[in-house]
């Protein structure tokens, strides 16, 4: 059974090194290739599931053998178990469903170049949950930066290639911040594994030393993260780099790509700096106001689209912000309930992504939300996703997203009184204003239509069908059967610190 | 006053940290935004250095049988700064790309005149 601690790090080589080669094999063998290794990925991280499940507790794998802190590790606890495990299922869905789009979108011959992008975001992803070296995690951000950079422009409209200049801006200057972030944090406390930076900083708080810079570092760090996860202000590029891109590309970039991040800013308030220590320094508070302002702002924008894919991708500014609305409660339910959310907001987003691509395909291609007026009734798998997708997001019981409303609102009681009446007051409002328009858009779907029959020789791709059906298992099961998941989270936040 | 004097590289590495990051986030034109990048890179990379200097320190590798730890200097950071250096270079070269891309496409390199031509081409209906 030992063997299995070897997997986590087996799972984050396998795609790195199966990509670049994928660049001199075709396309067809590149996607074999791919699916082989997410398979293998999830396989992989189940297993680790259960090796954790059964031992309890968490354990460090070092690279190469070198004993901290000279040498690199990684950290393999519950959660991240659970996270590699979820993070490669999704992608493994999205994948799969929006395949024909792939092949539709990207020509023959850079067909192999997307899998490759595929296989490194899978890779990096994976190092930033695993990761227990803040350099490390920067470089691998950079790597989850290249490649999802890759995925947007694949398309290669003009459209694609600025959305793609955008979302590398944007991105850059996030990663920057973050360097300096780490720099500083290396220079105040000479280290940089999670668990020597967490004693020294618990060792300056004490003696009262450095505590600017210390407040300074978690500041750039915090705000490199929002932007690249798109925290409200920092939003601008991703309307256009979620929405023009092909059909996979949305979901995954849309489902795990920002969550990747937003994961390593977990572990970074909890490994390395330690809850107490952002408490005091007052980052929360700025998080929460951010985080309320976004879920109300987003949501107004998304009501103002009439593309249906714009409004998507709108809709997920407003579901990053009840995110760090959850790390502003800075209460240990608070914290739960984000992370509830990261897996819900993944599972519903990525599903309504592929699913608006069903529609559009048998809409004539178009994304103007009243083209898609009766596409329920032509493509009825992409019509019972896409309102799946939108319920969970509203909040109708039994699914994903109604769970993390709850556990969102019973995690406002454990905060600070104003804290929990400004919380309910913009779930509340956020509630409705999600319902306005995903229920608009249900609506829509399924008003019969005149005049806008199949077209000819139509044949709803099998393996959408799949992913979507499996789509609706998941966030079924995440709506029903949380307490798991649940525990699962508490006890591997709990081992965190 | 005198302790921004002692740490006067430092100091230059915040400045033109601030250069390089307002010339990212402000500039239109898409190769001033890239040479942005750069420098704002290449001031974190000059505030890590620092901080592994010891005035006098060789570099890291043993010589002579020297072996005191105080004659070399921290060669963490110059790690750091190498695999920084290989990161910031791949990203300029993908930023490069793209520019090209832009600007055979629409022939200007400044971001907002192509934001208001990709509108153009949207509104128009061109998809390609």
């Amino acid at each position: 059974m030992e063997f299995i601690r070897n997997f986590p790090f087996f799972s984050i080589l396998l795609p790195m090194v199966f990509g670049p080669i994928s660049s001199c094999l075709s396309g067809k063998t590149a996607k074999k290739i791919s699916f082989t290794i997410l398979c293998i990925d999830c396989i992989l991280s189940g297993a680790v599931l259960a090796y954790e499940q059964q031992t309890g507790g968490s354990f460090t794998y070092r690279m190469g053998n070198f004993p901290a802190p000279f040498g690199n590790e990684i950290r393999i606890g519950v959660l991240e178990a659970f996270m590699a495990l979820f993070f490669c299922a999704v992608m493994l869905f999205s994948l799969f469903g929006g395949i024909s789009h792939v092949a539709m979108d990207v020509p023959e011959e850079k067909t192999n170049l997307y899998f490759i992008m595929i296989n490194l975001l899978l890779s990096s992803l994976l190092a930033l949950i695993y990761t227990n070296d803040l350099f490390t995690a920067y470089v691998f951000v950079e790597i989850n930066t290249i490649s999802a950079c890759g995925l947007i422009m694949i398309r290669g409209w003009g459209r694609n290639i600025l959305a793609a200049v955008k979302y590398m801006i944007m991105s850059l200057l996030g990663s920057g911040l973050l360097l300096i972030s780490i720099s500083i944090l290396y220079g105040i406390t000479g280290h940089l594994l999670m668990e020597n930076l967490h004693e020294s900083v618990v060792q300056i708080m004490a003696e009262q030393t450095y505590v600017e810079p210390l407040t300074v570092a978690i500041g750039l760090f915090c705000v490199g993260i929002a932007i690249k996860s798109a925290l409200f202000p920092f939003h601008s590029w991703l309307p256009d780099a979620y929405s023009y891109s092909t059909c996979s590309s949305s979901a995954i970039l849309s489902g795990l790509v920002s969550k990747g991040y937003i994961f390593l800013l977990i572990k970074f308030f909890y490994r390395v700096i330690g809850t107490d220590i952002i408490h005091q320094s007052h980052v929360d508070n700025i998080l929460f106001i951010f985080g309320i302002a976004g879920m109300i702002i987003g949501s107004i924008s998304a009501i103002q689209q009439t593309d249906a894919g714009r409004m998507i991708a709108f809709s997920s500014v407003a579901q990053i912000g009840y995110i760090y609305m959850g790390f502003g409660l800075s209460t240990e339910a608070g914290m739960i309930a984000s992370v509830f959310h990261i897996l819900a907001h993944a599972a519903s987003k990525s599903m309504l992504f592929v699913s608006a691509t069903g529609l559009s395909e048998v809409s004539g291609g178009n994304t103007f939300y009243r083209a898609l007026t009766g596409a329920g009734y032509r493509h009825p798998f992409a019509g019972i996703a896409f309102s799946v997708g939108s319920f969970s997001m509203v909040g109708i019981p039994l699914l994903a997203g109604f769970t993390s409303k709850v556990y969102f609102a019973e995690a406002a009681f454990t905060a600070s009184r104003s804290k929990m009446i400004v919380t309910l007051i913009a779930l509340a409002i956020s509630t409705v204003l999600n319902a306005m328009y995903f229920l608009r858009q249900v609506i829509t779907i399924y008003t019969p239509a005149r005049g806008l029959p199949k077209p000819e020789g139509y044949h709803m791709a099998k393996s959408m069908c799949a992913a979507l059906v499996l789509f609706i298992v998941i966030n079924v099961l995440l709506g029903m059967c949380s307490h798991p998941i649940f525990l699962w989270i508490r006890d591997g936040l709990a081992n965190f610190s | 006053m005198s302790i921004l004097w002692e740490n006067y590289i430092d100091v230059a590495a915040m400045i033109l940290f601030g250069i390089g990051f307002s010339n990212l986030l402000l500039q239109r034109n898409l190769i001033k935004k890239i040479i942005g990048l750069n420098i704002m890179d290449t001031a974190v990379y000059l505030f890590l250095a620092s901080m592994g200097y010891l005035t006098g320190g060789e570099a890291p590798i043993v010589e002579n049988g020297v072996v005191e730890a105080e004659k070399y200097i921290n060669p963490i950071p110059s790690g750091l700064v190498l695999t920084g250096i290989v990161v910031s270079v791949s990203v300029t070269a993908i930023m490069l790309s793209l520019t090209i891309r832009l600007y055979q496409r629409y022939r200007t390199l400044d971001l907002d005149e192509i934001t208001l031509l990709v509108r153009k081409e949207h509104n128009d209906g061109i998809y390609s």
